[in-house]
């Protein structure tokens, strides 16, 4: 059982790699909004992976993506940085009565109020590290501010389309 | 000593948290040189690989304007070759090796580009083996699209015009003033040309091309042109934005050129290191 579970989870997490790397790098809408759909990886690991584990996947995760998009170290500093804030998060808003056993943090596992108060921050807190990381050195503000906002509404709706599409309720990819 | 011990036991996220930020960030100072080790970036193999099969599908889609671009240039060369055709009566001499121009030219494929980024990459389908070495300039018959910043032996990896580091040594052809032409991360199209004091007359319109002072670039490579001046922030220099002559949204081959006596120059530059590159 534990072992088809990590199966999974290894075959998500080079499904998402490569649709990151060779489906989605391209895909910036207006210049403005970029597809970091990746995240969604993270933010879907289930809820009883500890903080370490889910830290060292997006580690992994964060390198592969950088080595395509040749911004070595930015993604996996953003990456990490979100990993290390979802689990208090997610102790945070823990619904009355707690979480099941085994349960993706999903929209169809825990309605769509839920999802927005859970993934929202989240990528935010992500996309403002990447970005911020990324422009360091250059003096610009608004047309990062323009690109963090951009990109947090473009992932979140994209990640609500793939969940409702790919995913089905309780577990799966 | 059990205490200390049970205290980090109980900070061990955190302190996982610190050691992998800290391999991020190094890795990502690291990277900031200009010229330097490419393993970890889309010009190793793997990755290399997967974008170059990536590119020979969608390449399919850019043919036409691939081919359109390529005529023009060809019938630009044609013309230029009209010059040095040969007449019956003429007579020819070795001119003195000193002013043989020692610029050798190559082609690439681009595999690999981003524009949005406030720095910006390009990868090459060519690396080491074929002859692509760190410092090289890239350009394509619209104008000049960055350099050589490492290679693999396969692959190359370019730093983009549109990367906030890259300065080029640039002229304005009707005066010929110097200036360096630097991106600002903000719109793919234009281009900032910095250093050109206040008492020049610039125009709009007035061509910009590479200076050849950086034993990079030859000189005469077209980068853009002016469309806006005004007086910059600074006191001493104008702020002019130039329109660059590149299309990076539809980049497809390049050519590589390689300056024979870049070495020589930059010997005579030693005592002020890092010349090259930053004009």
């Amino acid at each position: 059982m534990a072992g088809n579970r990590i199966l999974l989870l290894a075959v998500g997490f080079v499904f998402y790699l490569i649709l990151q790397v060779v489906f989605l790098k391209n895909v910036v809408v207006f210049g403005t909004a970029f597809c970091f759909l990746y995240v969604l990886f993270i933010l879907l690991l289930p809820i009883e992976i500890k903080t370490i584990p889910i830290m060292l996947i997006a580690f992994a995760m964060g390198i592969g993506v950088d080595i395509f998009y040749d911004t070595i170290g930015i993604h996996t500093a953003s990456l990490v940085g979100m990993a290390f804030i979802r689990n208090t998060w997610l102790k945070t808003l823990t619904p009355t009565g707690g979480y099941d056993e085994n349960l993706n943090p999903s929209l169809l596992n825990m309605g769509l109020g839920w999802y927005v108060s859970y993934s929202l921050p989240l990528i935010l807190v992500h996309h403002t590290l990447f970005f911020f990381i990324e422009s360091l050195g250059t003096n610009l503000f608004l047309p990062v501010v323009q690109k963090i906002i951009g990109s947090v509404i473009f992932v979140f709706i994209m990640s609500i389309i793939v969940q409702l599409l790919f995913y089905r309720r309780r577990r799966g990819i | 000593m059990q205490s200390i011990l049970l205290f980090l036991y109980r900070i061990r996220v955190f302190l996982i948290f610190v050691f992998l930020e800290t391999i991020a960030i190094y890795l990502i100072v690291s990277n900031n040189s200009q010229q330097g080790a490419v393993f970890f970036n889309s010009s190793n193999r793997l990755s290399g690989s997967v974008l170059s099969t990536q590119n020979n599908i969608i390449e399919y889609f850019s043919l036409s304007s691939v081919n359109k671009s390529l005529v023009d240039k060809n019938a630009e060369l044609l013309s230029e070759l009209e010059k040095y055709r040969q007449t019956k009566d003429g007579l020819v001499f070795d001119i003195d090796s000193s002013l043989v121009t020692g610029f050798q030219f190559r082609g690439a494929k681009v595999i690999n580009n981003s524009i949005n980024l406030s720095q910006n990459f390009i990868t090459l389908n060519k690396g080491a083996k074929h002859g692509v070495k760190e410092g090289m300039g890239v350009f394509n018959e619209e104008g000049v699209v960055g350099r050589i910043k490492g290679v693999t032996e396969n692959y190359a990896s370019v730093i983009s015009l549109l990367h906030t580091e890259l300065l080029v040594s640039s002229k304005i052809v009707s005066n010929e003033v110097f200036g360096s032409t630097k991106w600002d991360g903000r719109n793919p199209k234009f281009a900032k040309l910095l250093y050109v004091p206040r008492h020049v007359v610039v125009k709009e319109g007035d061509q910009v091309v590479t200076s050849g002072y950086n034993a990079i670039f030859p000189e005469g490579i077209p980068i853009g042109t002016v469309v806006e001046v005004k007086p910059g922030p600074e006191t001493n220099y104008l702020d002019i934005t130039i329109e660059l002559g590149t299309d990076f949204t539809k980049l497809s081959y390049v050519y590589l050129v390689e300056n024979n006596a870049v070495e020589e120059i930059n010997l005579l530059n030693e005592p002020k290191e890092d010349t090259d590159g930053r004009q």
